[in-house]
This record gives C-alpha cells, sequence and structure tokens, in this order.
C-alpha cells in the first residue's frame, strides 16, 4: 500500500502556513500550529511511493502537487456506538404520552 | 505568475471577489456606513416567478410541510390549560442535497451557468458544499468546496467528514484545511486561479433563493390550517436562513407572524481555536456564528451581506446542544422522521415555544436537514466522549458548551433562553461605528442602522451619542 500507481485515487498533503507564520487575528493555539491541506485525486505519476512529491488530478480536473500520504483513503465516519442516554428516550416520551406518567 | 503568498492574496482580495461574483457592489454603497441593500437586492437578485423556475429545473423547493401531532400532543400535556400550538415542520431534507441549502445554490449555480463561468467554489464546512455540488452537477458546471475539517491532531469532526463524503460524490474537488480563518486565503487562491464563481452564502442570489422557503410556508399553512403562520422558528448561523425566510413570509403577507431565531449556545469556544473545534457537536446553527452574523453581517466573504438578520429577528433564543439531540431522538421515535441534528436546532426551541402560544395558533420550524453516518447523535456523541466531553442525563441547565453535554431526564426540561435584542443591537451599533466620528454620520446613515436595528432614528442618535460619549 505504500506504492500507488497512475490512475490510482490518492490523497495529497500539504503545509500552506508554518506555525508562527499564521494571520494575525488567531488565537494563541491555533498560531503555534501550521495550517495543513489535504486533497483527493487521480495520481498523474506512473508509479509513486507514500511520502514523495507527486502531481494528482481532482475531481474538477485540475493538477495539484503535493505530498502523497495515502492510496484508496478510507471515509472516517460511521455511525458511532449507540448512546445510553438516547436509547431509552423513546420509551420514556411514549410513556408520557399515554398518560402512564405525569409529567 | 502573481505573488500567492497570503499577505499579497489577501491584498488582491476586492479585485478577485469582483471578478468572481460580477456583483458592482460599489454601486450601492452611499459612500458611509449604509449602503442601499433593498436596492442591492431589487437589482441583482432574481425576481420570485424566476426563482421558482429556476428551482423547478433542478428539482429544489416544494418540500412537504408536516404536522407533528405526536410532539404537539407531548407539548400540549406539558403546557397549561388552553396551551400548546400545533406545530408544523418544512421537511427540507427533501431537497436534492438534503437540506434547504439546495435553495441557496440553486440560484448562483444558474447565476454562474448563465454568466459563462466553467465552475463554481464556496468556502463551507456544512450543507451548502453538497448543495453547490449537487447543483453544480445538475447544470454541468465544476465545483471545488473548501472546508475546515481537522484539528491539528488530524482529528476530523464526524459531520464535516460526512460533508467532504457527500461533496466528493456529487464530484466536486474538496480541499479540507485545519481549523483557522486563513481557510480565506485559500478560498481567494482558488477562485483567482480557476475564474471560478464565488458561490458565496451571502451574495443577493443565495438569499433570494430562500425567499421561496418562506412563500411556500406561507401557502401550506393557509391550506393546512387556514390561517397565516403565528410563528416560524428559525436556525441561526450566518443569518441567510432568517434573511431570506423572513422575506418571504412578508412577499406572501404574512406581516403579523413573528420570526424567531434559534441558535445552540456554545458560548465560551472560540470558533478561530484548534483546542475549541472538536469541543463542540454543532458545527452549525450555533451562536458562534449567530452571534457576530448578527452584529457585524459585512464580515462576510462578499463585501455587502445580503443577510441582514437583525433586520428580521423578533426574537433571539437559544437551547443546548443535549436538548437538540433530545429532540432529535424525540423526532424519530415519535414522528418516525430521523433528521438532523443540526437543523433540529429549531424544532427543539418550537417545542418550548409552542407551549407558551394558544392550542388555536401555528407555529413552523422552517426545515429538517437529511441525517448519515457522522450526521448523527450517535456519531456525534461517540465523538464528543472520545474527545474528553462529559455526556449524561440531567438538567439541562448544567450544560457547559465544550465541557458538558447534558441531556434532559424530561421534556419539560426543555427550555429556551431569550436573548436580549437590544443588546445585539447595541453592539451591532458598536460595530458599525468602528472607531469613526459620529460627527460625520449623515441622514441616510442614521437612516440606515435605524433599518438594520430596527429602531426609531432618534433612537438611534441617541444610542450612537451614548457609544461615543463612552469611547
Amino acid at each position: 500500500m505504500s506504492q500507488a500507481q497512475k490512475g490510482d485515487w490518492v490523497q495529497i498533503y500539504q503545509i500552506i502556513l508554518p506555525a508562527g507564520k499564521r494571520a494575525p487575528q488567531v488565537p494563541a493555539e491555533t498560531a503555534s500550529v501550521p495550517l495543513e491541506m489535504w486533497v483527493k485525486g487521480f495520481l498523474e505519476e506512473e508509479q509513486a511511493q507514500v511520502g514523495t512529491d507527486v502531481t494528482i488530478c481532482s475531481l474538477a480536473g485540475r493538477l495539484l502537487r503535493g505530498r502523497l500520504i495515502a492510496k484508496n483513503p478510507h471515509y472516517e465516519v460511521n455511525y458511532g456506538f449507540p448512546q445510553p442516554e438516547l436509547l431509552t428516550i423513546g420509551a420514556e416520551l411514549k410513556a408520557i404520552l399515554e398518560g402512564n406518567i405525569d409529567e | 505568475m502573481s505573488n500567492t503568498s497570503y499577505q499579497a492574496v489577501i491584498a488582491r482580495k476586492p479585485e478577485i471577489i469582483r471578478k468572481a461574483t460580477n456583483i458592482d457592489y460599489a454601486a450601492f454603497e452611499s459612500g458611509g456606513i449604509g449602503f442601499d441593500y433593498e436596492r442591492m437586492m431589487s437589482q441583482v437578485a432574481y425576481s420570485l416567478d424566476k426563482i421558482h423556475q429556476i428551482q423547478k429545473e433542478t428539482g429544489v423547493g416544494n418540500t412537504p410541510l408536516l404536522e407533528l401531532k405526536n410532539i404537539t400532543a407531548l407539548a400540549r400535556q406539558l403546557a397549561g390549560p388552553g396551551k400548546g400550538a400545533r406545530i408544523f415542520i418544512k421537511d427540507e431534507a427533501c431537497n436534492p442535497s438534503g437540506s434547504f441549502k439546495a435553495r441557496r445554490a440553486s440560484v448562483s449555480v444558474y447565476h454562474a451557468k448563465q454568466h459563462g463561468y466553467k465552475g463554481v467554489v464556496a468556502a463551507t464546512s456544512g450543507n451548502f458544499g453538497a448543495a453547490i455540488a449537487s447543483q453544480a452537477a445538475m447544470r454541468g458546471l465544476k465545483s471545488i468546496i473548501v472546508q475546515e475539517v481537522y484539528d491539528s491532531r488530524g482529528i476530523g469532526q464526524p459531520e464535516i467528514l460526512e460533508k467532504t463524503r457527500a461533496c466528493e460524490a456529487y464530484g466536486a474537488e474538496v480541499i479540507q484545511l485545519t481549523v483557522g480563518p486563513e481557510l480565506f486565503y485559500q478560498f481567494l487562491l482558488v477562485l483567482e486561479q480557476t475564474g471560478y464563481f464565488n458561490a458565496s452564502l451571502y451574495t443577493p442570489f443565495s438569499i433570494c433563493g430562500i425567499e421561496t422557503l418562506g412563500t411556500e410556508i406561507a401557502e401550506q399553512v393557509l391550506a393546512a390550517t387556514g390561517r397565516k403562520p403565528d410563528a416560524v422558528v428559525v436556525t441561526h448561523a450566518g443569518g441567510g436562513n432568517v434573511t431570506g425566510t423572513a422575506r418571504g413570509l412578508q412577499r406572501a403577507g404574512c406581516d403579523n407572524t413573528q420570526i424567531i431565531a434559534a441558535s445552540v449556545d456554545l458560548k465560551g469556544l472560540h470558533m478561530a481555536s484548534d483546542i475549541d473545534f472538536n469541543r463542540k457537536s454543532f458545527t452549525t446553527g450555533h451562536t458562534g456564528f449567530g452571534m457576530p452574523f448578527a452584529t457585524s453581517p459585512d464580515r462576510a466573504d462578499v463585501p455587502r451581506n445580503a443577510a441582514r438578520p437583525l433586520r428580521y429577528m423578533d426574537r433571539y433564543v437559544t437551547i443546548t446542544q443535549g436538548e437538540v439531540f433530545y429532540v432529535t431522538e424525540m423526532l424519530a421515535v415519535l414522528e418516525g422522521l430521523e433528521r438532523g441534528p443540526a437543523g433540529n436546532t429549531s424544532l427543539t426551541a418550537a417545542f418550548a415555544l409552542a407551549q407558551h402560544m394558544g392550542r388555536d395558533e401555528v407555529i413552523v420550524v422552517q426545515e429538517t436537514e437529511y441525517t448519515g453516518a457522522g450526521k448523527h447523535p450517535s456519531p456525534q456523541l461517540t465523538f464528543a466522549k472520545k474527545n474528553g466531553i462529559e455526556v449524561r442525563r440531567g438538567n439541562p441547565l448544567e450544560n457547559v458548551p465544550g465541557k458538558a453535554i447534558i441531556i434532559p431526564e424530561c421534556p419539560g426540561q426543555i427550555n429556551i433562553k431569550d436573548i436580549k435584542l437590544d443588546s445585539v443591537r447595541q453592539s451591532y451599533l458598536r460595530n458599525a461605528l468602528g472607531s469613526i466620528d459620529i460627527r460625520v454620520l449623515r441622514p441616510q446613515d442614521i437612516e440606515f442602522l435605524a433599518a438594520e436595528t430596527r429602531l426609531e432614528a432618534a433612537s438611534v442618535e441617541r444610542k450612537v451619542s451614548e457609544i461615543q460619549a463612552g469611547r
């Protein structure tokens, strides 16, 4: 997985503004870290190693440069865990509606 | 090749924005504090008939108005005798991209296409990105969405990560950034490099697209109940939702309908803070946007913001994150509608407000939004707990933004907090005056400030003098 081929769906990374060069209005905790960027697209090079600088063709058709950090990056979102704090709300509300509990 | 440094690009902002919006904002300036808002809206935006046509072409609008009978019954059980307004909800999740933002995007993308732009760019971490990408796909334009997604640990807000996925699903290039207002620098750079249209949330195109939401509510409520809505509750962030909906209601003759803005209370969390960023569960519809955009609307990505919420809100209320999660669950289990959660901010407020209105009255929640992986109470609370936020059942009064999310123990604990509009107006005036000497204010500036704050001219003059004296 550390090597990608031309046409692979990949993600690139760039530092846009280094720490210390941030806009003057940002709070200290933000000023002390860089402004970073990630973009996905199709790899232009025949072959490239993760960690090297590459060109991608984005979904808008633009050619963008950056450090290759992932091939076919996974979607990070899911439904998490069912929440005990929410699970009983339905039954509680129905009991109130049915008049079994005075609110 | 022009200089692409931060300072150089920011310095070119006026020129970049002018090319990318195709609006001559200077034509509406009066040379002082004020500008001719209504003339800008009437000359730049489209007519209501034209907007209907544009939106019909891409399947936007005409969403169902649903009566929440079980939630109304519950509110009536909690309310005093004779109290408990009928609660209706406008199911905006039925729009092509799953939120009312399709209305805002539809006119912008139409306009971009008409004027020969090859693509559209929007700076948004919310539903608007998906709406722009969806509308652009329908009209054959390219789209680029610039999002604030991660903190410096590379940890992303689940709701925003879902929006990244949605935008890419509609064919948009998504530029994901870490926290910080310099997102605007990247946005300007993209506009300059591509020559694409600035599909800003704050142009007259975006705001006029929402007016149909107001007119539809007026028509549908009248058809369902034989009366005009007594109150419409609007989730408030950048101000466009309040402005567009209220303008639509006014166009439909709902002059006595109360416009109630509602935001989630995130007081104390800094919106540009790398640390606070992932300590909130709501990425929009909160006071972190709601207050600054009400008191300083021209902080937007265009010279003059077409969203002027203070002109339209009759009341501004807040509720807590935990209350919105509770009501999101209520909507799913009592009404069979899995929506939100952020869009349920206004529903949460409406549930409390309805209990103080008569049974014959009608209160309308003017939006729902789609739900999905990441954008749902369970992933958001899972994320909150992982980030050290306390989540428990209890009294919402114990809520502390960024520290504790309190899920109510019972529906009677859901309550609104009123924000004093007088203080908001005072802040607005202070911001509008900036550091200028009030002796340079002309009658048209006073008139503008009066329209902005809905105060009498004499009252504005008095407040302005007080501010000057207090400096």
